[in-house]
């Protein structure tokens, strides 16, 4: 496969070597290694192991290299260390100084794009004709989403004030305001607001007709008031009829609102404003969650970790601290709407980056909607893509400013996640689906999270010239559905109220770790009972033509069972987590993931034969655990056998 | 003693019972000699049954005349009673401290119990020696099972059968006993089918400051070497805890005298601090108003997770030893009931399959816990909330479960039995009604006629009514080596015990059953198919004769 890509790089003026081989490449966290040949095109850089009865593939897409580093030189050769955005990270040495060179600074030069049109997405071509392509465009409309919420309606109204993005370029053309917002309120508002990112609809929960508002903070500095501004709040307290206030959520902690207000920007002053509760929620800003995520990977990239350094490390990161932030803001703002009706404002500076977070979680843990795959979709295309989350800066697509470089939709990402641990039940998605999103977003392959805003996505007409990553990944749902979802569980649990103590957050390995196999479960449930469940539509379907079958020869057949589970039964206790398994990896990854699984000699030699490949245990293996202390050996050299040690993996040489 | 005795106020009315995730129930409060029991008087209101042994502490307090009694129990719950009236509430305070810490074995609740189902496969018969040996005979003739402990003389901790190399005497095996503490001398524990290898354990030698050698004890554990073949003596102590046993009497195995054997030194914690981390951790995984950091910060300084992983590496080593290295294997630490089973009964459940089945674990506990003297009695008499001064408390066991629980969690579909499996275990080991964990040895239990007194657990457990509830749904045999991941990232919290009271699990438990009941359509759906082709293959058979004459 990777010869298509070949003949593309031929066609491409750059002077590196096509391949380089015997080029080494060494496992993380054991002493293992193989030796294959590197390729390197126009989009990827790809990896083909020599060994022929085993030889796996690793496709590396340049928008997915974070960064690339070349170590001093070894006796073996010259190292080479790739980190990806995936938490990929590997490790090459290839045997020649130059190749190495030439491969570094080809690399340097591939992974920085300087135009949009050098971006994967515009030359990816899955095969479709522009009809699909439009239909993947228009599987997700925002409108209608609002319609579904109930908007508009006799309080909130579509405005066409930013129509050509005039009062706010960062946000999209058609926003929801209430019905006594004047256009000459909405314009004083966003001239009163940073980036012109004035108070609009998000959510609406129709059941208390209360609001979910979002916008950027005031220009308020240490005195300044706008009347355009306090009017536009009263107008969103008055829309709801439920409560005699509303809530402005600063998300930020106090310390960074108050220096703001230094600059002429910072919150609102309660007594401007008439019947406005003000709230500090403490999410730190994207430069502390930049360094938060970068600790976090060091500790858990570390080889031969301990416990101890593992759970310091873990706490040092804060990584943990910050996932929990956001979570209790959005509980906030779920009580508050579903339990006091109280209609919200959330925002924090410029009302993208932790305000996306905060409002996008707090309707998911409103709307059962959002738990399904389309919705979650909509959830994202709403909150991230059309009110202007910087996908470009903030995943570093282009020309890249490391500054503005931040995990805020990774950490959105794991919140989920960790509801889904919370409520297995309540999601239509399984991990692989949250993860197969967060590749996507930094894959630059399909358009969806291109640039930093709507208007630039018009402008560079990614809907004429991209694909949707909606179409591809609805295309293969089955892979991403959690077989334990119950549409039911959403009748009873409309609204979900988790756990925030500190011992229910767990680090997301699966994320994290996603390419090193020798961190996870030898076993997935979720594979197995995905399979199941795939097994029990095939035998309904089999089941049934039996019996039309039978019927021929006139036999009358008893209806199948219906598929409800016997709830009159008292439960079983519930053994552990049932979201387990490694990811599913890219679709080009699985066959030769596959073909990567190394099978002790012994087990293999015990397998049994009626075993088939999906249910043995995968991969597991002594010697890439490393138990360590096997150091040493015997000493004797008459021994027929001798212990070699290389970092504590014992290895038998003659 | 009659318990009537300790028992000052038999009962109270109107008393509200809290538990966390429950709605209070108010009833009557009764204390029999072995149970406290609180019944409301309403149908359809779960009544609570507690044994006093499962109760490791209690605290009162009062507010005016009403008084509270906080109970906190050894499978981690905590309850709080509010009992009206002072006088009450103390009475039954002491009442229950007084019942919950009997000292005499004899007045525990198994010798009163009655099973209220017929015992039909009487779990006392049901792991004998002769039994395993039998399996092993049919394996190897190198070894014999000698009776040199018949009467409990050569090694008060060890049954009277052991499984022995058979060109050892019973001579030179009271000697290697004199040489190794306790007199536990290396023991058969396990033979690995495949390669023919070992794995032994004993006692630590008793080497002293002089260096003390025993040539029987020497020979012994030759006698398990191929020719030409080495193998590894694991220690679970760190070299230097291993040199400070010599002042004592203790030591190691000197390089010198046993020429063929590798020594390798682990860091397994001593159970007088592994009573102390598990008293952390349940103290930091009570604690609700945690921020993250100090959450993380009280796990890691529990150092429960880090005693995990240390058996657990301990263990795969020893198996990989024996699997890949082709080594047999010889494990001890000090006493040899402790860090020494938790590190033989784990590598069997990685190199053994029939230990993931729920008969072959029940044989392993039975085999390298209970046999082998492992003191169920001393270790599990109090647990996380005990206040008193610590005697020879320690969670040796629990400990194993949780690494159970970690491989389990790696490989779920490699068990025959599920979580619930072991937590029952762990109930069962500090409270029962059962005596299958009573006692320290097996000379205490022969001693104290339990199998003719008492009911054993397994007869319990292995009841087809029971079974169920501890059966992996996912389970399908293999016979693999299963190799953990020992990496930090790769083991948790063992949420299912340790935060069990913290959280309501109901959505947890309805996932559970919603994959259980997956799992089960596709058996039914299967047998519908077989049956439906079956009466289609016949149909067809009956017809053809007809259409093609």
């Amino acid at each position: 496969m990777w010869k298509i890509y070949l003949d593309t790089f031929k066609n491409c003026n750059m002077c590196f070597p096509p391949q380089v081989e015997q080029v080494k490449l060494l496992d993380r966290f054991s002493n293992k290694s193989v030796i294959g040949t590197l390729h390197l095109t126009a989009t990827h850089l790809i990896f083909v192991e020599s060994n022929s009865t085993s030889a796996q593939e690793i496709w590396i897409l340049h928008h997915h290299i974070a960064s690339v580093e070349k170590l001093s030189l070894t006796t073996s050769g010259c190292p080479l260390l790739i980190q990806c955005r995936n938490f990929r990270l590997v490790h090459f040495v290839i045997p020649r100084e130059r190749d190495c060179h030439d491969i570094y600074s080809s690399l340097l030069r591939l992974l920085r794009p300087v135009s949009y049109d050098e971006l994967y997405a515009f030359s990816y071509n899955p095969k479709q004709n522009d009809q699909q392509r439009e239909e993947g465009w228009q599987l997700i409309d925002l409108a209608a989403e609002f319609e579904r919420m109930g908007v508009p309606c006799d309080q909130w109204q579509l405005t066409d004030v930013n129509r050509e993005y005039k009062v706010c370029e960062t946000y999209p053309r058609d926003l929801y305001v209430p019905i006594t917002a004047s256009k000459p309120i909405i314009v004083g508002s966003s001239k009163f607001r940073s980036k012109g990112r004035f108070p609009v609809l998000t959510y609406f929960y129709q059941e208390k007709k209360a609001a979910v508002c979002r916008c950027s903070q005031p220009l308020s500095g240490f005195s300044a008031r706008c009347l355009e501004d306090e009017h536009m709040l009263q107008a969103i307290s008055k829309s709801n009829h439920n409560s005699r206030y509303i809530y402005v959520m600063d998300t930020r902690p106090k310390l960074n609102a108050l220096a703001n207000r230094a600059a002429g920007k910072g919150y609102e002053n309660e007594d401007n404003y008439s019947n406005i509760r003000f709230q500090f929620v403490g999410i730190e800003n994207i430069h502390v969650m930049r360094g938060s995520l970068q600790k976090l990977l060091e500790v858990v990239g570390t080889r031969s970790l301990s416990m101890t350094d593992y759970l310091v490390g873990l706490e040092n990161s804060g990584w943990l601290r910050h996932i929990k932030a956001i979570m209790d803001a959005a509980i906030f703002l779920a009580k508050a709407v579903t339990v006091e009706g109280a209609s919200v404002l959330v925002h924090c500076s410029d009302g993208w980056d932790r305000t996306a977070q905060v409002c996008a979680l707090g309707s998911l843990l409103m709307d059962p909607y959002y738990r399904t795959i389309k919705g979650f979709m909509v959830l994202i295309e709403k909150d991230w893509i059309s009110f202007g989350h910087k996908f470009a800066d903030r995943c570093d697509q282009l020309d890249p400013d490391p500054k503005e470089v931040s995990p805020i939709f990774t950490q959105f990402l794991e919140c989920v996640w960790q509801l889904t641990e919370q409520f297995p039940q309540a999601f239509e998605f399984s991990e692989w689906f949250l993860i197969q999103i967060h590749e996507h977003v930094h894959s630059c392959q399909f358009g969806n999270f291109l640039g930093n805003s709507q208007r630039q996505r018009e402008v560079l007409q990614l809907k004429e010239r991209t694909y949707s990553l909606w179409a591809h990944l609805l295309s293969e749902k089955q892979n991403y559905l959690n077989p334990v979802y119950s549409p039911s569980f959403a009748e009873s649990h409309p609204v979900l109220e988790p756990s925030t103590q500190a011992c229910h957050f767990k680090f997301w390995r699966n994320m994290y770790h996603q390419y090193d196999r020798s961190m996870h479960p030898r076993q997935s449930i979720l594979k197995q009972v995905l399979t199941f469940k795939e097994s029990n539509r095939e035998l309904e379907g089999t089941v049934q033509a039996l019996k039309t079958k039978l019927q021929k020869f006139g036999v009358s057949t008893s209806p199948l069972k219906p598929q409800t589970p016997p709830r009159d039964r008292s439960l079983p206790l519930r053994p552990q987590s049932l979201i387990l398994g490694a990811p599913l990896l890219s679709r080009k990854e699985v066959q030769q993931e596959e073909d990567e699984e190394v099978f002790g000699e012994e087990a293999r030699e015990d397998a049994p034969a009626s075993t088939d490949g999906e249910r043995t245990v995968e991969g597991s293996s002594a010697t890439e655990n490393g138990y360590g202390e096997l150091t040493g050996s015997f000493g004797s050299k008459n021994e027929p056998a001798v212990v070699t040690l290389e970092f504590g993996v014992a290895r038998m040489t003659c | 003693m009659e318990f009537a005795e300790l028992i000052k106020t038999p009962r109270v009315d109107g008393v509200v019972l809290h538990r966390p995730f429950m709605p209070t129930v108010e009833g009557t409060l009764c204390l029999t000699g072995h149970h406290l029991i609180l019944s409301s008087r309403q149908d359809n209101t779960e009544e609570l049954w507690l044994l006093h042994a499962n109760i490791d502490s209690i605290e009162k307090r009062f507010v005016g005349s009403l008084g509270t009694i906080i109970v906190k129990c050894k499978d981690l719950r905590v309850i709080q009673l509010d009992i009206p009236g002072m006088e009450e509430c103390l009475n039954i305070a002491s009442s229950i401290e007084a019942l919950s810490t009997l000292d005499s074995v004899s007045l525990m609740y198994p010798f009163f119990y009655r099973p209220l189902f017929e015992v039909i496969e009487d779990g006392w018969q049901l792991f004998v020696p002769e039994e395993a040996f039998k399996d092993l005979e049919s394996m190897t003739d190198e070894w014999r099972l000698s009776e040199v402990n018949k009467d409990f003389s050569v090694c008060p901790s060890y049954p009277s059968l052991l499984t022995v190399p058979k060109d050892i005497d019973d001579e030179s095996l009271c000697k290697a006993a004199s040489f190794r503490h306790g007199g536990r001398f290396p023991v058969l524990s396990y033979y690995h089918k495949k390669n023919g290898m070992v794995m032994m354990r004993a006692a630590q030698p008793l080497t002293g400051t002089n260096g003390r050698r025993c040539k029987e004890d020497e020979k012994l554990i030759n006698a398990t070497l191929c020719a030409g073949k080495r193998g590894y003596i694991i220690d679970t102590r760190t070299i230097a805890v291993a040199q400070q046993a010599k002042a004592r009497g203790g030591g190691f195995e000197q390089e010198a005298n046993y020429p063929q054997w590798r020594r390798i030194h682990k860091a397994i914690e001593r159970s007088n601090v592994l009573q102390e981390s598990l008293i952390k951790l349940v103290e930091s995984c009570n604690d609700q108003s945690h921020s993250m950091d100090r959450w993380l910060s009280k796990l890691e300084a529990s150092n429960w997770q880090s005693n995990v992983k240390e058996i657990l590496t301990t263990a795969c080593l020893a198996a990989q030893c024996i699997d890949r290295e082709g080594a047999s294997v010889l494990v001890h630490g000090t006493e040899g009931t402790d860090s020494t089973l938790q590190v033989t009964s784990l590598a069997q459940i990685i190199l053994d399959p029939s230990c993931r089945t729920i008969r072959g674990f029940e044989a392993l506990i039975e085999r390298e816990w209970l046999q082998a003297g492992h003191p169920f009695q001393q270790r599990c008499a109090q647990s996380a909330y005990s206040n008193g001064k610590p005697r020879s408390e320690a969670p040796v066991f629990l400990l194993f479960l949780d690494c159970v629980w970690q491989i389990l969690r790696q490989f779920p579909c490699s068990f025959q039995f599920n979580e619930n499996f072991l937590i029952m275990l762990f109930e069962h080991t500090y409270a029962s009604q059962f005596s299958t964990f009573l006692g320290n040895s097996v000379a205490e239990r022969v001693k104290l006629l339990l199998s003719q007194k008492t009911v054993s657990l397994w007869s319990w457990v292995n009841r087809p009514q029971e079974l169920e509830r501890f059966l992996n749904p996912l389970y399908e045999p293999n016979n693999l080596v299963i190799w953990p991941s020992v990496a930090p990232q790769s083991l948790q919290l063992w949420e299912g015990v340790f935060l069990r009271w913290n959280r309501s699990t109901k959505c947890l438990d309805e996932a559970y059953q919603e994959m259980v009941h997956i799992i089960e359509y596709n058996k039914e759906l299967q047998n519908k198919v077989n049956s439906l082709r079956r009466q289609l293959a016949q149909l067809e058979t009956e017809d053809s004769p007809l259409q093609t004459p």
